[in-house]
């Protein structure tokens, strides 16, 4: 019978099917099968309980991935970068520094998430699965050596982070910025697509190391598809991190998306958008730089003016924090600009250290949101530092973090990539991003004065307000925060030591 | 000859379709053009040489999303009478007029340049001597197997968001859960009404 088939269909063909190297690839697997178990025992735990099964499951979970993610760390670091799957997945530095920064983004999300979900009477494991199966996109992408696996890895976090964005079946708003989301995002990933297939057209790989090859053994007569694929993809790329021309979701979105959902978009959605930005332009790109190197440019001036001085005529907080992002991803953007080791190095550290800021911002303003996740205005925080001493002083630590005062992190970021940028000669850059600092600087002022003072108009009001619950797994959210910021602030060291491990020479483009 | 025979008649049937999804009042009607459309093109795409992509286009889009548009059709009433005269977009037909002219104007402007050679594209590497079902099925198996693999957790998304977003008000959701056994306490907050402020329960769907 077979032997008849096989005359029908001619001769079969064996294919060599890849090796694969499973020890790279654990910590993906291990958070995505995570994130199926985690849905199946939650399927059998009761949806509400006391204890917060759900939440500790997802830390130990992420705490797994992170723990196969170390040896890797070191194995990498002496052996070189694994390339598996017929270079479709390329663990690097790169990959994993990045990698464990959107798990920790994760962790961080999934402690604010808990009390969250007990406040607003939502629950179940679903938001916590789709927290880890997002990640599981970011870590993808972070690791993907291939335009269509960066796509994926790029579709697979966003899509999660729709519904996310949509938790709160109950809000109105929570409705509307999934929707704003979806359909704007939608649109940007059919940019990125069509920027994959003129690449492709322009080089004739998808895979990032053939295309280098590529570009590096062959000129291009007419370079328009290479050119438009550059802008295509910078369009997708973009909208992901929130930069200029293509921000104006991020405060729509931010502002009626659930509080805890929104530190995960601003730390770890961002951290995976820019992974994948690092990987195509400046290393596969790398030898087109001073084609790309000004559409950044314009893109990352216009990032840093528009987060910064939008932010300062907000009333909202959350929205104003939502401006303070894009300007914050403008920073980022000032070190990919400089496309060199430093800029790369200056741009994974900012990102690390800008996890713990926003995450902690955002903590905060979840637990000010109170009930309904309503109350964001600025008035909302006047007297916050007499009623709740301690949350005042932590949301303090991650405004003047995000400002970039001395003892925080946030200088040290803020150092590294204007470093970075006036190494690369892009002086007015350099010199736009320090101004950006100074007018954002105002903003954070004025939250922290909304804070610290009005205490006369606060007496008022003070009887018609309940007490803050600060709910515990929020606390260890807000305490880790804290202590990363200031810890960074103090002793940046071992994370400046890391990033410079973490970045791959750039072996073409010098 | 007989190739232009085939294009002639396929490109007739795309193009009535696509007129029959515009014109038509029924949207079952349009639904059901789109499947013209959608055939009409696949026969171009086994012109083409491209049987793959062919039977993708018949099995997925007019088989699956024709019938996904079906039912959502159906499942909001195909009686319900829209009113077409009213804009919600000030301005869209004039612009979609421009922009459509544009687009055919660009689309002639390449036909008569001549800037098409019909050539293979120097960077495919499609091999001629062999069928090209068996070329993408060696390629998914191979080069792109991470790619073929991970696709699987989008489906895993689909299914979880759905769960999500389809739970809105569920009978044992939500508030009506309160009062089952857990102390309000543990809500960050009392869960009584009169400590809620009015404007946070207008934002409140039940």
């Amino acid at each position: 019978m077979t032997s008849l088939l096989f005359a029908q269909l001619g001769t079969p063909h064996r294919i060599q099917t890849p090796s694969v190297a499973w020890s790279g690839l654990l910590p993906v697997l291990v958070l995505l099968g995570g994130a199926v178990v985690l849905m199946v025992v939650g399927a059998l735990l009761p949806r509400r309980s006391r204890h917060s099964w759900h939440l500790w499951l997802t830390l130990l979970i992420a705490a797994g991935s992170i723990g196969c993610a170390v040896p890797l760390w070191f194995r990498v670091r002496d052996h070189g970068p694994l390339s598996i799957l017929r270079d479709a997945v390329r663990v690097d530095g790169l990959a994993l520094f990045l990698g464990i920064v959107i798990v920790v983004g994760v962790m961080l999300a999934a402690l604010l998430t808990d009390g969250y979900l007990r406040r607003e009477e939502l629950e179940g494991p679903e938001p916590y699965v789709l927290l880890m199966l997002s990640a599981t996109g970011g870590l993808l992408m972070a690791s993907a050596n291939d335009l269509i696996v960066m796509f994926l890895g790029l579709e697979i976090l966003s899509l999660a982070v729709y519904v996310l964005a949509g938790l709160h079946v109950r809000r109105l708003r929570s409705g509307e910025a999934a929707m704003k989301y979806f359909v704007l995002g939608g649109f940007s990933s059919a940019f990125f697509l069509y920027g994959i297939a003129l690449a492709y057209g322009a080089t004739g790989s998808t895979n990032l190391t053939d295309i280098q090859r590529f570009l590096a053994t062959n000129t291009l007569t007419n370079n328009g598809l290479l050119l438009a694929s550059f802008a295509l993809l910078l369009v997708g790329f973009g909208f992901k991190v929130a930069a200029a021309p293509f921000h104006s979701w991020a405060p729509d979105v931010y502002e009626g998306s659930p509080s805890p959902v929104v530190s995960f978009m601003a730390s770890a959605v961002k951290a995976a958008a820019f992974a994948g930005l690092i990987r195509v332009f400046v290393y596969a790109f790398a030898l087109d730089r001073h084609d790309w190197q000004p559409i950044v440019y314009v893109v990352a001036v216009l990032t840093l003016l528009v987060g910064s001085v939008l932010a300062v005529v907000q009333t909202n907080v959350k929205r104003m924090l939502a401006y303070s992002s894009i300007n914050h991803a403008g920073f980022v953007l000032v070190g990919v600009q400089a496309a060199s080791d430093r800029g790369v190095r200056s741009a994974l550290f900012y990102l690390a250290t800008y996890t713990f800021m926003v995450a902690g911002s955002f903590g905060v303003v979840t637990i000010v949101g109170r009930r309904g996740d309503n109350r964001h205005q600025l008035d909302d925080y006047k007297g916050l530092a007499r009623t709740e001493p301690l949350l005042a002083f932590a949301f303090l630590v991650f405004l003047l973090a995000q400002a970039g005062v001395p003892f925080t992190s946030g200088l040290w970021a803020k150092f590294y990539v204007i470093g970075a940028a006036v190494e690369a000669r892009s002086f007015w850059l350099a010199l736009v991003a320090m101004l950006s600092t100074v007018i954002s600087a105002f903003l954070y002022l004025r939250i922290v004065l909304a804070m610290y003072g009005g205490a006369d108009e606060a007496d008022e009001a003070a009887p018609a307000v309940p007490r803050l619950r600060i709910p515990f797994a929020a606390r260890i959210a807000l305490v880790v925060s804290v202590v990363a910021t200031i810890g960074f602030g103090l002793v940046p060291g071992p994370l400046t030591h890391a990033s410079k491990t973490a970045v791959p020479k750039i072996a073409a483009g010098k | 000859m007989v190739p232009i025979i085939v294009f002639v008649v396929a490109a007739a049937i795309c193009v009535a379709g696509a007129l029959g999804v515009v014109l038509n009042r029924n949207p079952v009607h349009s639904a059901l053009s789109l499947v013209a459309t959608l055939f009409g093109v696949a026969v171009l795409f086994i012109a083409q040489d491209a049987q793959f992509l062919a039977a993708v286009q018949v099995i997925v889009y007019a088989g699956a999303i024709v019938v996904l548009f079906l039912f959502v059709i159906m499942l909001l009433g195909v009686d319900r009478a829209e009113n077409l005269e009213s804009e919600p977009l000030t301005g869209q037909r004039p612009a979609a007029l421009v922009a459509g002219l544009l687009i055919g104007g660009g689309l002639i402007a390449v036909l008569v340049a001549s800037t098409i050679t019909g050539k293979h594209s120097s960077g495919a590497k499609v091999d001629p001597a062999q069928a090209n079902v068996n070329q993408i099925g060696r390629l998914l198996f191979t080069d792109h197997l991470w790619a073929f693999e991970i696709t699987s957790v989008l489906l895993v998304i689909a299914v979880v968001g759905a769960v999500v977003l389809a739970r809105r008000g569920a009978p044992g959701s939500g508030a009506d859960a309160v009062d089952a056994g857990i102390p309000a306490d543990d809500f960050g907050e009392p869960a009584s009404p009169d400590t809620v402020p009015p404007n946070d329960v207008e934002e409140t769907v039940r």
